[in-house]
């Protein structure tokens, strides 16, 4: 079967590109999808954990995690929309009016 | 080896590319199907870990709802107004260099403490959905109540965001 280490790097992989996009990306929505590339890359693990321990506990936290990562994606997306109607650019180094 | 190992690598590959295309893409509606790829792999990996039930939730979830989500409001603000601007010099190598060293503690960690391949098939019923639902509404009873909750509170607060604009005129 499946080597964990195999998975194991593989998730290590998909979070890596995560974090260079949410790094290197300036576009507040793109930030937004690197995010979940990463929350992605961690429920791999969780997966591949819960069958190599067989336990079912980490099928049922990736569950909640899909069930967070919706509910965080209308929500940012509203604050996104809102952002973008009152500033009207989503370039994140512009949103920069906070600082005392 | 084994023809499962060989699927599993071949659906990771193509899920690191499109994940790749997706970081790389100016225009940002092929980034938002090029996750949808990433998303339609990684289901595909939870099948080969016996996730049935996750993989069908990943794929009507992720790639069915909060995708959508994602290209609607790329469609409703414009990708013409995207323009990508480089501010600060020096953060792209300096974040090459930080995942670089991220993914190489991984690695040794993967080679050195997880080297034996644990990866069996447990049992036939293990993650269908008969298993998952008994241990949802018995053990994990509690949070699926908090989950209630946190839905409604994000249902709530995404029309407050959405209709804040209409309130105020």
């Amino acid at each position: 079967m499946i080597p964990l280490n195999v998975s194991l790097l593989l998730s290590a992989a998909l979070f890596a590109i995560g974090v260079i996009g949410f790094v290197i990306r300036r576009n507040a929505i793109m930030i937004f999808m690197c995010v979940e590339l990463m929350l992605n890359a961690a429920n791999i693990l969780f997966i591949a954990f819960a069958q190599a321990y067989g336990q079912i506990g980490g099928q049922i936290f990736v569950f909640f995690t899909i069930t967070v990562a919706a509910a965080e994606v209308a929500i940012g997306l509203a604050l996104i929309v809102a952002i973008y109607r009152s500033r009207h650019t989503l370039d994140v180094d512009g949103l920069n009016e906070l600082h005392g | 080896m084994d023809i499962l190992l060989a699927f599993y690598i071949i659906t990771g590959v193509i899920m690191l590319l499109a994940a790749i295309a997706m970081v790389n893409t100016r225009n940002m509606v092929y980034s938002a199907l090029y996750m949808v790829v990433v998303f339609l792999a990684t289901a595909v990996l939870y099948l080969i870990y016996q996730a049935p039930l996750i993989a069908m939730i990943q794929i009507t979830v992720y790639a069915g709802g909060i995708m959508v989500l994602f290209v609607f409001v790329i469609m409703l603000i414009g990708t013409d107004k995207m323009i990508h601007e480089e501010h600060i010099r020096w953060h792209r190598p300096l974040a090459f260099i930080l995942t670089f060293a991220l993914v190489a503690e991984t690695a040794y960690l993967a080679v050195y403490r997880f080297g034996q391949p644990t990866l069996t098939l447990v049992n036939q019923d293990f993650g269908s959905p008969n298993e998952i639902g008994l241990a949802l509404f018995q053990k994990y009873v509690l949070p699926v109540e908090v989950t209630s909750v946190l839905l409604l509170v994000a249902m709530v607060g995404t029309i407050v965001l959405a209709f804040r604009k209409e309130k105020m005129k």
